[in-house]
């Protein structure tokens, strides 16, 4: 980039679909108006494991106002296309989870359809549920990283220091629960709803409809937040509406109230994580090894890609000559998990910061210099021996909040300070700091190749037409930003079009913190070689006014590129090593709290969020992110607990399901570092899930400072809390 | 018949008087910019004003709003928009829009209150409408701002 010449990207304009959705006219999935669309809604199983013997149709009721659909009616095959292939459309012989999805009722309104489920009753003979990951068998995934000789280095150690650390459940509750329409057409059907992964949707659409993919169009509906949420689910709903709409011969909607949403939708993986790290007196780390088992559910879904990422962040942002990394995704009887920010990653590096506090404590050193010691830089490997050459913001990042926080004096002065017989309220404070890869893993993207066009409209305007969609994060403006800024014209010149599979490319999916920075470089690729061909044709005229007389002389023009990797990433996909991303972001969070000694009530006084971001091309979006992850991290951390009795949610309701208020959240102060990617549009690097990764263990690090405890499980909910501190005396 | 002034014109609805006012707003009348994200009056996406009181719409039966004033999104700025909407698209109060309709009139209450509003107001005033992506930061950012700038505009 020349210096100077940007002024689009770094600016922070208005986002595009901001005044759609401050004067209520963005139009989600429920607000469309659709001639003669019925309600469709999901017969659910209530046992977590049983065979499904026969599904009894009340004959009090009036069958012939509604229509039904069962496995027997799938034309295609009874699958929702995904990683195995393995979860059933609607149950056919076996139900695996609590609220699996049995049959589907399509009704005239919502009063007929919910009259009619009540009417519907499942034959079953139960079998014995598996509930508990620790206690599964039944892997369905597992990897081993491995670097220099880990048994060596333990017996080389000064001291070993071991921990176990475990994580719950985490929903996403966005605000707007999932939903999609269903509309058959002649030579078809066409899907519309709130979704990330419209190519997701179309491929499980043409195997459960046993349609071509032509005959199939997905488009996206303004989403309200997805969070990973709204990855794979979707895929469920559409297939389900679908296929009602087929047999009705009209559309059909479905729209979860929340109940159903929390209950039957995806969620975080529940993990349970074990380190066992040698260190020397001197505070170095020369051997990690990490145990990882994670709570997959019933069904594959997105598991092993999620336990490949969790995988290799399990040993953190630090420097180890010797790891070893075993890992291992097991299936229970519970719904399934799947996508949520962060992707398995906030799971493995909440257990390693919590652990390298532990690390500190052993030697007598504080958590800030243990990191200090141990943080990786350029010219370090990471466990999968993927040497960091660039864009390393570790130490900024790190120094960043250690410095705002004012962490080395403030940090000394908690822990030394008398415990007072009688105080109602005790301090503490915590830090982590952490990495999160940008993009797909390993080869991901080169077997992608996700593909963006730019296109010249016949009124003289631009188009960026990816499949990546806007679910809040800001992703319609920032790709603009991009296109607007390579050509060289005002943002106002350029829109990005909703994505439509008829219509857009495929970018591949709005997952990983891939959009900005591996869409976002295609994006720009094909907005230069735009501007490039219109200059030839107009060498005279500055790129706005050959944009426009191209329009009236020649008609629009487009140009379409994808993806292509670097040729210097390597990864080796059968020993699991090497290059596992193109680069990684950096974070940090500082997190002060007071504990009320005598409700064991947490709250946050103080959190501090730096993040390396390569380059920030919206600040204020960036912030944004920063700011919501990092929120969503802390509710992790201690508020938000999902409860399952015989694999059965218990708190399907934002009553019993708490997620932070305006009162319960601290000012979170965010710092932006920018250590330029180079291959990144502009020096941007992906930003999206980085802010979940460390506010959770920062936080259980502040309680347990406050308490003179160790927080190794989270939610650190007053109920844990007790009983760690009963433990202790 | 229930008839009430809504957005500043007076209706008249042939609706069930325990209908949901949620659904006499979104189905009845089509104004679909009040949103229903939890049905029990936890998440204030379906917040309206009625006689400039904040209320979840999806716990009110519409005959009780009978005789009243309501005000949804739809009701609050016109072409040139309000303070509170130019100051959330300035400050990014807004990310995937969801809650947007409901923080903005939660917001109008507040501030329609007069006053100085400090940080402190602002978030027990908006205790009631859930965001899940903001971290309310920027939400909380241009409340203040709209405040500050409807002071300006008193004076």
């Amino acid at each position: 980039m020349v210096p100077g010449r940007s002024r689009i990207v770094g600016d922070s304009p208005v986002r595009k679909d901001a005044f759609e959705k401050v004067t209520g006219k963005a139009r989600f999935v429920d607000d469309l108006s659709v001639e003669g669309a019925w309600v469709g809604r999901t017969v659910r199983s209530s046992e977590a494991h049983a065979r499904l013997r026969a599904i009894r149709f009340d004959p009090a009721f009036d069958w012939s106002t509604v229509v039904v659909v069962t496995a027997a009616d799938i034309p295609g095959e009874n699958v929702i296309a995904a990683i195995a292939d393995d979860q059933p459309c609607l149950v056919d012989g076996v139900i695996r989870h609590a609220a699996e999805p049995v049959a589907v009722i399509a009704a005239p309104d919502d009063r007929t359809a919910g009259e009619a489920l009540r009417h519907v009753s499942l034959d079953t003979e139960s079998l014995t549920p598996v509930l508990d990951h620790e206690s599964s068998d039944q892997a369905l995934k597992s990897y081993e990283i491995l670097k220099g000789d880990v048994e060596r280095g333990l017996a080389e150690a000064d001291l070993i220091v071991e921990g176990t650390y475990r994580v719950g459940h985490q929903e996403q509750m966005y605000i707007e629960p999932q939903g999609i329409i269903a509309i058959p057409r002649q030579d078809g059907m066409l899907v519309q709803g709130s979704l990330q992964c419209p190519f997701y949707v179309h491929k499980a659409l043409t195997r459960v409809l046993g349609l071509a993919g032509d005959e199939v169009v997905v488009a996206q509906t303004v989403t309200g937040g997805a969070f990973g949420g709204k990855e794979e689910y979707p895929s469920m709903i559409a297939a389900h509406a679908a296929l009602a709409a087929r047999k009705a011969g009209r559309p059909v909607r479905i729209v979860y109230d929340r109940r159903e949403d929390v209950r039957a939708t995806t969620k975080r993986h529940p993990a349970t994580v074990r380190h066992r790290t040698g260190v020397m007196r001197d505070g170095r780390i020369v051997a990690m090894d990490v145990e990882v088992v994670m709570d997959g559910g019933a069904y594959v879904t997105l598991t092993p890609v999620v336990l490949s990422r969790g995988t290799i962040h399990a040993a953190g942002a630090y420097r180890c000559a010797n790891t070893r990394i075993r890992s291992r995704a097991v299936m229970t009887n519970t719904p399934p998990n799947g996508a949520f920010r962060g992707f398995g990653a906030p799971q493995t590096l909440f257990a390693v910061e919590r652990q390298m506090d532990r690390v500190a404590r052993a030697l007598g050193l504080s958590p800030l210099e243990v990191r200090r010691k141990n943080l990786i830089g350029v010219g370090d490997t990471t466990a999968t021996g993927q040497l960091l050459t660039d864009s390393v913001g570790a130490r900024e990042v790190l120094e960043a909040v250690a410095t705002a926080g004012n962490v080395e004096l403030r940090h000394a002065e908690l822990e030394n300070k008398p415990r007072v017989d009688g105080a109602h309220l005790a301090r503490g404070l915590g830090l982590s700091v952490y990495l999160h890869g940008a993009g797909f893993t390993g080869s991901g993207e080169a077997h992608l190749r996700g593909k963006a066009a730019v296109a010249l409209g016949r009124d003289g305007r631009f188009e960026v037409q990816v499949g990546s969609t806007e679910m809040g994060q800001g992703a319609r403006t920032v790709l603009a930003q991009i296109a607007a800024e390579e050509l060289g014209v005002p943002l106002d010149d350029v829109d990005v079009v909703t994505p439509d599979t008829s219509i857009v490319p495929d970018s591949g999916p709005t997952v990983a913190s891939r959009t900005t920075m591996i869409v976002g470089s295609v994006v720009r690729e094909a907005a230069a070689a735009l501007g490039a061909e219109l200059g030839a044709a107009y060498p005279s005229l500055e790129l706005r006014a050959a944009a426009r007389e191209h329009a009236i002389e020649r008609g629009p023009l487009r140009v379409l590129r994808e993806y292509r990797p670097p040729p210097d990433v390597r990864w080796d996909d059968a020993a699991y090593r090497g290059d596992a991303y193109p680069v990684y972001g950096y974070g940090a969070n500082v997190v002060e709290v007071e504990v009320d000694l005598d409700t064991l009530q947490v709250e946050v006084t103080r959190c501090l969020a730096a993040a390396d971001v390569g380059k920030a091309i919206h600040p204020q979006l960036v912030e944004g992110q920063v700011q919501g992850g990092t929120l969503q991290a802390l509710a992790w951390g201690y508020l938000e607990e999902l409860v399952l009795k015989d694999g059965r949610v218990q708190n399907d309701r934002m009553t019993n399901y708490l997620i932070p208020t305006t009162l319960d959240t601290p000012p979170i102060e965010t710092i932006l570092v920018e250590r330029p990617y180079v291959r990144g549009p502009f020096g941007a690097k992906g930003v999206g899930e980085l802010p979940m990764d460390g506010a959770a263990a920062a936080l259980a690090s502040a309680i347990s400072q406050a308490l003179g405890v160790e927080v190794d499980t989270l939610p650190a909910t007053p109920e844990r809390l007790l009983d760690l501190v009963r433990g202790s005396r | 018949m229930i008839s009430f002034v809504l957005n500043g014109q007076p209706v008249s609805v042939q609706a069930g008087g325990l209908s949901r006012l949620i659904d006499v707003l979104r189905h009845e009348l089509g104004l679909t910019g009040t949103k229903e994200g939890c049905g029990e009056g936890e998440c204030g996406a379906c917040s309206v004003l009625v006689d400039g009181q904040v209320v979840n719409s999806c716990l009110l039966p519409v005959c009780q709003v009978d005789g009243s004033t309501v005000q949804t999104i739809e009701g609050i700025g016109g072409d040139d928009l309000d303070l509170l909407q130019r100051a959330f698209m300035e400050h990014g109060g807004t990310q995937c829009g969801m809650c947007t309709p409901g923080m903005i009139v939660a917001a109008k209450a507040l501030i329609d209150a007069g006053g100085a509003p400090s940080l402190d107001d602002v978030r027990e005033g908006l205790a009631g409408n859930l965001c899940r992506c903001t971290g309310y930061a920027k939400i909380l950012d241009a409340v203040l701002a709209a405040a500050a700038a409807r002071r300006e505009e008193a004076t």
